[in-house]
């Protein structure tokens, strides 16, 4: 294929198409996971999620902005995918639409389209979702494995959620139907817990982050000081006493926060260029998710917590961008 | 602008300016403050009159808002309680309470009890809470369930923390809030009838 | 009635809208847009201040030295605002509790002084009545349309009459201050293609 890409011209293997392929089968592990446990539900979820992205972005490039559509590179598929995965497996057709709408045309297009978007796609998603749709947002199906029509569904809190609950509460009734509605961590590493739809599973998700790391797609960085600062803070703040309800490792395990790190904290266009860059980001990222989920009035913080570190993006590039050699600073 | 300006300024032509504009202003806004300030203070009064009449359901016959009076909770916070008679003995009590705990913040909300203790019903006064979401509470689905409700003898919580109260779907923090108000305002209610 | 005279009056409706061109008096503009009626509350008040300030500036416009002007355009200005205050919570008290806060900043909204310094300053008394009309229709159209467009989506009604049952769910964000934004831009994208700008 012969393309006119902008400086530098650097020959690789890699190309966004390859890359985001890459994301697209690192993805999987998550999708085969919710379709277990979500049953089929989960599936029409993704596959509207996805459908609606690609023919969002199909009809801005070629109505809106009169260009060559950018659907070839399957980034669309991407955030299609991520948006999806942070959805509850029984949205409404009709709100997964939407979602798609923002993600795509105001999240991606309206900046400028792959490259140029200062917030990732899906978290806008996701966010506009979360905020519009309240009520379908937060009522998660229980799990229910290998039960793929969903026949009599119900929906349950997840985890992060009953810990909100029991926090709210006087420390007499703490206990009262709280703590030992917790899922264990087998159960959340295999993802056998309520959640959006490809948050649940530890494994899949971590499947897919070395598939990632194999292939070069991601550095380690982000994830690992992501991921670290909220264990090192929760950590702190577990063994400090009544700060905080649970262990650090639930708090990995549970909620969004593995699928954040490993596919939405490294987006190549919304995070910073330099390592050191990155790891500034990562673990403001931390430290916000921590904080909103500790002191805010929702349980889960991973998505706002990336959407305002990359707002920071620019400023972290301009204070971290490797100096040109023998030049002064401003 | 300023080229080409009639006149030129000195000292004492600005400090004119300004004294005969102020004084003009002033002489306006005095009239409309004097002639505004009865609807005004009318209106005022109206609308915790208004609040008091809609929850309290039998006819009272004194004006609750001119015997208004501080009352305490046992936790010494001061709230405005308005007595409810008829033939001048009293029927129910209106106590305005408040939360911090509302999702938006502070809420203020008129709760009625009669004398045995149960909630006649509220209203809410002033809040910011999400429209179409937390203003819920403000809705009759929601709020008639507190009709005749006492307080101390029902579990007084919503239904996620164990409690007998149905939350307003993903509006948990506001049907919270406006279940610690009334609780305060029962607070209040029971330490002011215990000396009644 | 002369074209200079027509164009004053329709300048400020479309060519030179203060919401959706000019983008003057953002902080009304996001914030009371919740819905159409308050849109259009908030745009008669600018409207009716706007008017009362503009005749009155370009009365007085000769007898102000230029050093103290702006002074006394604020003083001036500032008296009307507090006049409509007043009235709105006597006879209006609905609406001025909808609105609140945003009454007071009317004073130091950029589109009443600024049409004092530029045209009622400079404009006998006729033509600055002309263009305060227009340029608060202007505004309140602009208002208006926002709180339709923000009331639709967000609560499922216009003017409070809703058009969806009890169990609908509308698009809360809208109603909220992001959704002002975005649909501010949705407008201001509109209007730019009826005006045929690029």
């Amino acid at each position: 294929m012969l393309k006119i890409s902008t400086a530098p011209h650097m020959n690789s293997p890699q190309d966004t198409r390859s890359i985001m392929r890459d994301v697209v089968i690192a993805l999987m592990p998550a999708l085969v996971a919710a379709v277990l446990i979500f049953g089929l539900n989960a599936l029409t979820v993704v596959l509207t999620a996805v459908a609606a992205c690609v023919a969002f972005e199909y009809l801005t490039c070629r109505y809106l902005l009169k260009s060559t559509p950018t659907t070839g590179n399957l980034s669309a598929v991407v955030t299609g995918l991520l948006l999806a995965y942070n959805l509850p497996s029984n949205m409404p057709i009709w709100m997964i639409l939407i979602g798609s709408f923002v993600a795509i045309v105001i999240g991606k297009m309206a900046f400028g389209g792959i490259g140029k978007n200062v917030f990732n796609p899906a978290l806008v998603g996701r966010v506009f979702l979360f905020i519009s749709f309240p009520v379908q947002m937060t009522s998660w199906p229980k799990p229910d494995f290998l039960n793929f029509l969903n026949t009599d569904v119900e929906t349950g809190a997840t985890t992060l959620g009953i810990l909100k609950h029991i926090d709210a509460e006087s420390s007499a009734t703490k206990l009262v139907g709280g703590l030992e509605n917790l899922p264990d961590y087998g159960q959340m590493f295999l993802g056998y817990t309520g959640g959006c739809l490809g948050e649940v599973s530890a494994l899949a998700l971590l499947l897919g982050f070395a598939y990632l790391l194999w292939r070069r797609v991601i550095g380690w960085h982000i994830p690992f000081y992501y991921i670290s600062t909220v264990f090192l803070i929760t950590g702190i703040m577990w063994l400090n006493g009544s700060n905080i309800q649970v262990e650090p490792i639930t708090q990995i395990l549970s909620g969004g926060l593995l699928l954040g790190a490993i596919f939405m904290a490294t987006d190549y266009a919304t995070t910073p260029m330099s390592r050191k860059g990155q790891i500034v980001f990562a673990i403001g990222c931390g430290i916000l998710t921590v904080i909103i989920r500790r002191w805010s009035v929702y349980p889960e913080g991973v998505s706002f917590a990336i959407l305002i570190m990359n707002a920071f993006v620019p400023l972290i590039d301009y204070f971290t961008i490797p100096r040109v050699f023998g030049t002064g600073r401003k | 602008m300023a080229k080409n300006h009639p006149i030129k300024s000195s000292l004492t032509n600005m400090i004119l300016a300004l004294v005969i504009v102020c004084a003009l202003s002033a002489l306006i806004l005095g009239y409309v403050q004097q002639i505004t300030a009865a609807p005004i203070k009318a209106v005022k009064d109206n609308m915790e009159l208004k609040a008091i009449s809609e929850i309290i359901p039998e006819e009272f016959d004194n004006n609750p808002f001119a015997e208004r009076t501080y009352i305490t909770t046992s936790h010494k916070k001061k709230l405005m309680m308005y007595p409810v008679r008829r033939n001048g003995k009293i029927i129910a009590l209106a106590i305005k309470s408040y939360t911090n705990k509302g999702f938006g913040g502070k809420m203020e909300i008129m709760v009625g009890f009669t004398l045995d203790g149960n909630i006649s019903g509220y209203k809410l006064i002033d809040h910011k809470e999400t429209p179409g979401l937390g203003t819920k509470v403000a809705e009759k689905s929601f709020a008639d369930q507190f009709k005749g409700l006492n307080p101390s003898k029902v579990n007084f919580k919503v239904n996620k923390d164990g409690g007998d109260i149905d939350a307003v779907t993903a509006a948990t923090i506001s049907s919270r809030a406006v279940i610690d108000a009334i609780q305060r305002a029962y607070d209040a209610y029971s330490n002011f009838s215990a000396g009644l | 009635m002369s074209s200079q005279t027509i164009q004053n009056l329709t300048r400020g409706i479309i060519r030179e809208n203060p919401t959706f061109v000019m983008l003057l008096g953002m902080c009304p503009t996001l914030g009371v847009t919740t819905s159409a009626a308050n849109g259009l509350g908030m745009g008669l008040a600018t409207l009716f201040v706007l008017i009362l300030s503009n005749s009155a500036i370009s009365l007085v416009k000769n007898f102000i030295p230029s050093m103290v002007r702006i002074p006394c355009y604020i003083v001036i200005i500032a008296s009307f605002v507090t006049v409509v205050e007043l009235l709105m919570a006597a006879y209006l008290p609905e609406l001025h509790a909808q609105l609140g806060i945003f009454i007071p900043l009317i004073v130091v909204n950029c589109i009443i002084l600024g049409r004092a310094e530029a045209f009622a300053a400079k404009n006998n008394m006729f033509q600055s009545v002309l263009d305060a009309i227009g340029m608060g229709l202007g505004f309140t159209i602009g208002l208006t349309s926002l709180g339709i467009v923000r009331e639709i989506l967000g609560s499922y009604s216009v003017f409070g009459w809703s058009f969806a049952g009890e169990e609908a769910y509308p698009m809360l964000l809208f109603i909220m201050p992001p959704g002002a934004f975005i649909a501010l831009a949705g407008l201001i994208i509109l209007v730019n293609k009826l005006r045929g700008v690029k």
